[in-house]
């Protein structure tokens, strides 16, 4: 038996890309709802109105330490129960969505406390309502600063979207298992599945990279 | 030659009118060392003789290669060009087997460099460390010294500094005065021929330099040890050095005894210097 | 409700144990990885480089069914228990982010402690082990921290290759009983709780390590 059987390899390749459509396709829905979402949690948090902030700090707390799968198990068996039918591919993305936007949250707090407290007070002596501060000075300072780490997290998300091949979702991981049961060879799907994921994370991170060489001049 | 005469008339019995004259080995020689930073020449071909027991003060405006001088012989920095010796020994250098002299291995660097002990600026103490064991580390980890003769040099060294009520805390516990006392106790346990002291009180609040120069003072005093000292102290490189080296663009631009120096300074850049460092107290 | 839990907790008492081996294993990784990085040495500084590239870019499930499925076929022949695979997958994947969190660390000490060090004659052996580790692993505490719990949370990923962790029992109890919401919430509970025994734990290991210092003072 051939150590890596190339044209084997070739073989399944189309299969596999054409899988590897529906891995980005989710990394980048779940990716855009949790960037945003993520900020509406960040300034929640950040709210004096306990009755906001509060709750928002304890679920970002609990949903960064509990495990993504376990999340996406929760929506897609226990909603059902209540109403609220998902598909696979739905549940996957809302729950990578929550997941991370818990992260983005993160930073983008970070961001926000790094913009210096005289900018407060310079919003406060103008009396300008909160949303106008935010939308107007705050947060063009304060998002500019944290785009690199976002993107960071852009790579995280696409390398957890095979976790959805647990609730069936067909994505590029679900497609090489199957590949490999149907034809009882593993080697070279499993091994093209994780090539896809080493060239996507590391052209991505070198993308961050440049992200980050390019912003530093202007601070 | 002079032929030396007893007191009571009668010619010395030890020394012969024909032995040739020795000149005395410097403890620390720097012969044409020149190091530089790209266009930049920090140290220019600088020749400098310190004897044994010597105490040398070097001042000079900043950025003019005073600390690269000590640095370069902690062999903290590499030089371009040029010979350091310490105690007769080429530092950077060794002499192979036919005598000519080659860049110095790992193990002849750590011998000679040996004789050498520094005191920073920044202090630089190890923080996850109390007191008593930042001056017991290298003698336990590097001269192989027991704990417990180390104990004994560290506490006898840290009383010295006026510090043994402080054994057992950690240096972040300590003022700025008292870290750098500490210092000067932590490279005196290694027992080294030659202390450098670069810029030690720079770092400090004013009320607190008195007392790391009484330390320094009390050791010169006590000990015959070679001192080669950076500072912007004036007042402490008068009273305290034997001689004192006005550096200037990477060279010593005048030297002698401080009263020499410091009041009839032959050089229009000394005098411009004093002046201006008079003026800034 | 009574029912389900001793259940629960056989599968989280999987989790712990995966949990733990797993986090030596990384450590140690984490360790080699990060010094090896560092080396002067070329050849090991490529290695490293490879092995921190590899481990991070391909995705954490990818690895797990690379090291369950096709290590037992030829060529390779390796047959690895569910639970060897977990402890080596997560360790290894882990011991890569770890490494670099280390190299960071191990950087981020400041100069003069190196410069101390070479005035006192140590050798550079020394240095590292008395001087400058001791440093870098407290700094790297709270990264480290992250990393335990990441760990935590992706023993989740080991209840698709079979291994009966708390996943694996929360979705067999789903199966069986249908008791949706309380399986799966408990089970997110559960991890929850060992989280903060991590952080817990690792805030008094810190704390002890630091006794009597502080960072960032000038020394």
């Amino acid at each position: 038996m051939n150590f890596f059987d190339w044209p084997f390899a070739l073989e399944i390749l189309p299969r596999l890309l054409d899988a590897s459509l529906a891995t980005l396709g989710i990394a980048l829905a779940g990716f855009a709802i949790a960037v945003v979402l993520g900020l509406f949690l960040a300034i929640g948090r950040r709210s004096r109105q306990r009755w906001l902030s509060w709750p928002i700090t304890g679920l970002i707390e609990f949903i960064r330490s509990t495990p993504l799968l376990i999340q996406v198990y929760f929506l897609f068996y226990v909603l059902p129960n209540y109403g609220l039918q998902l598909s696979a591919l739905q549940a996957g993305i809302i729950g990578i969505a929550l997941h991370y936007a818990c992260y983005t949250a993160e930073v983008y707090r970070a961001g926000l406390d790094a913009v210096p407290r005289a900018q407060w007070e310079a919003v406060t002596a103008l009396n300008m309502r909160p949303w106008t501060a935010y939308r107007d000075v705050i947060l063009p300072q304060a998002l500019r600063p944290v785009l690199p780490a976002l993107g960071n997290y852009l790579i995280s998300i696409l390398k957890d979207t095979p976790v959805l091949s647990a609730i069936t979702v067909v994505e590029i991981m679900q497609r090489a298992k199957n590949i490999g049961s149907e034809s009882f060879r593993y080697l070279e799907p499993i091994t093209l599945v994780g090539l896809f994921f080493l060239i996507l994370s590391l052209g991505l991170a070198w993308c961050v990279r440049r992200l980050e060489n390019r912003m530093e001049p202007a601070r | 030659m002079n032929t030396p005469v007893q007191p009571d008339g009668t010619l010395s019995p030890t020394l012969g009118p024909e032995q040739p004259e020795q000149p005395e080995q410097p403890m620390v020689r720097f012969a044409g060392v020149t190091k530089r930073y790209g266009e930049l020449t920090v140290l220019d071909g600088l020749d400098l003789d310190v004897q044994e027991g010597e105490k040398v003060a070097i001042i000079g405006p900043s950025g003019s290669g005073k600390s690269t001088l000590l640095r370069a012989l902690m062999t903290l920095e590499e030089i371009d060009e040029g010979v350091i010796e310490v105690d007769g020994e080429p530092l950077t250098h060794m002499p192979d087997a036919s005598g000519r002299l080659v860049r110095a291995n790992t193990r002849h660097l750590r011998r000679v460099r040996g004789n050498v002990g520094m005191v920073f600026q920044s202090f630089n103490l190890f923080p996850h460390m109390s007191v008593r064991q930042n001056v017991m580390e290298a003698p336990v980890q590097v001269l192989g010294l027991a704990k417990s003769e180390a104990r004994e040099r560290a506490e006898e060294l840290l009383a010295m500094v006026g510090l043994e009520d402080k054994l057992e805390h950690f240096p972040a516990q300590l003022s700025g005065g008292q870290q750098q006392r500490v210092a000067i106790a932590r490279a005196l346990a290694m027992r080294p021929k030659v202390m450098l002291f670069d810029e030690v009180t720079s770092a400090l609040d004013p009320e607190l330099c008195g007392e790391v120069l009484n330390v320094i003072r009390r050791l010169g005093e006590a000990h015959n040890l070679t001192m080669l000292m950076v500072t912007h102290q004036m007042g402490f490189a008068r009273e305290f050095a034997d001689r004192v080296c006005f550096f200037h663009q990477g060279r010593i631009h005048e030297q002698g005894t401080p009263d020499e120096l410091f009041n009839q300074p032959r050089e229009d850049r000394t005098r411009e210097f004093l002046s201006a460092v008079n003026e800034a107290s | 409700m009574t029912e389900l839990l001793p259940l629960l907790l056989q599968g989280a008492w999987v989790t712990v144990k995966v949990t733990f081996f797993g986090s030596l294993l990384a450590i140690a990784c984490a360790l080699i990885g990060a010094l090896a990085r560092l080396s002067p040495l070329a050849p090991l500084r490529w290695l490293a480089i490879v092995y921190i590239e590899v481990f991070r870019g391909s995705s954490l499930l990818v690895q797990l069914f690379w090291l369950y499925f096709v290590l037992p076929m030829p060529p390779f022949n390796i047959e690895m228990s569910a639970f060897a695979v977990a402890v080596v997958g997560l360790g290894l994947n882990i011991g890569a982010y770890g490494a670099e969190v280390l190299r960071g660390a191990i950087r981020s000490v400041h100069q003069g402690q190196h410069e101390a060090c070479q005035a006192l004659n140590m050798t550079p052996a020394t240095r590292l082990r008395r001087i400058i580790l001791p440093q870098a692993l407290l700094a790297a505490i709270p990264p480290g921290t992250n990393l335990l719990i990441e760990l935590l949370k992706n023993t989740s990923l080991v209840s698709l290759i079979t291994l009966s962790d708390l996943a694996f029992r929360a979705r067999q109890l789903d199966q069986a009983t249908l008791m949706t919401l309380e399986i799966f919430g408990l089970a997110l509970v559960i991890y929850f709780v060992l989280a903060q025994a991590i952080n817990f734990a690792m805030r008094r290991l810190e704390r002890h390590l630091a006794r009597g210092r502080m960072r960032g003072g000038l020394s």
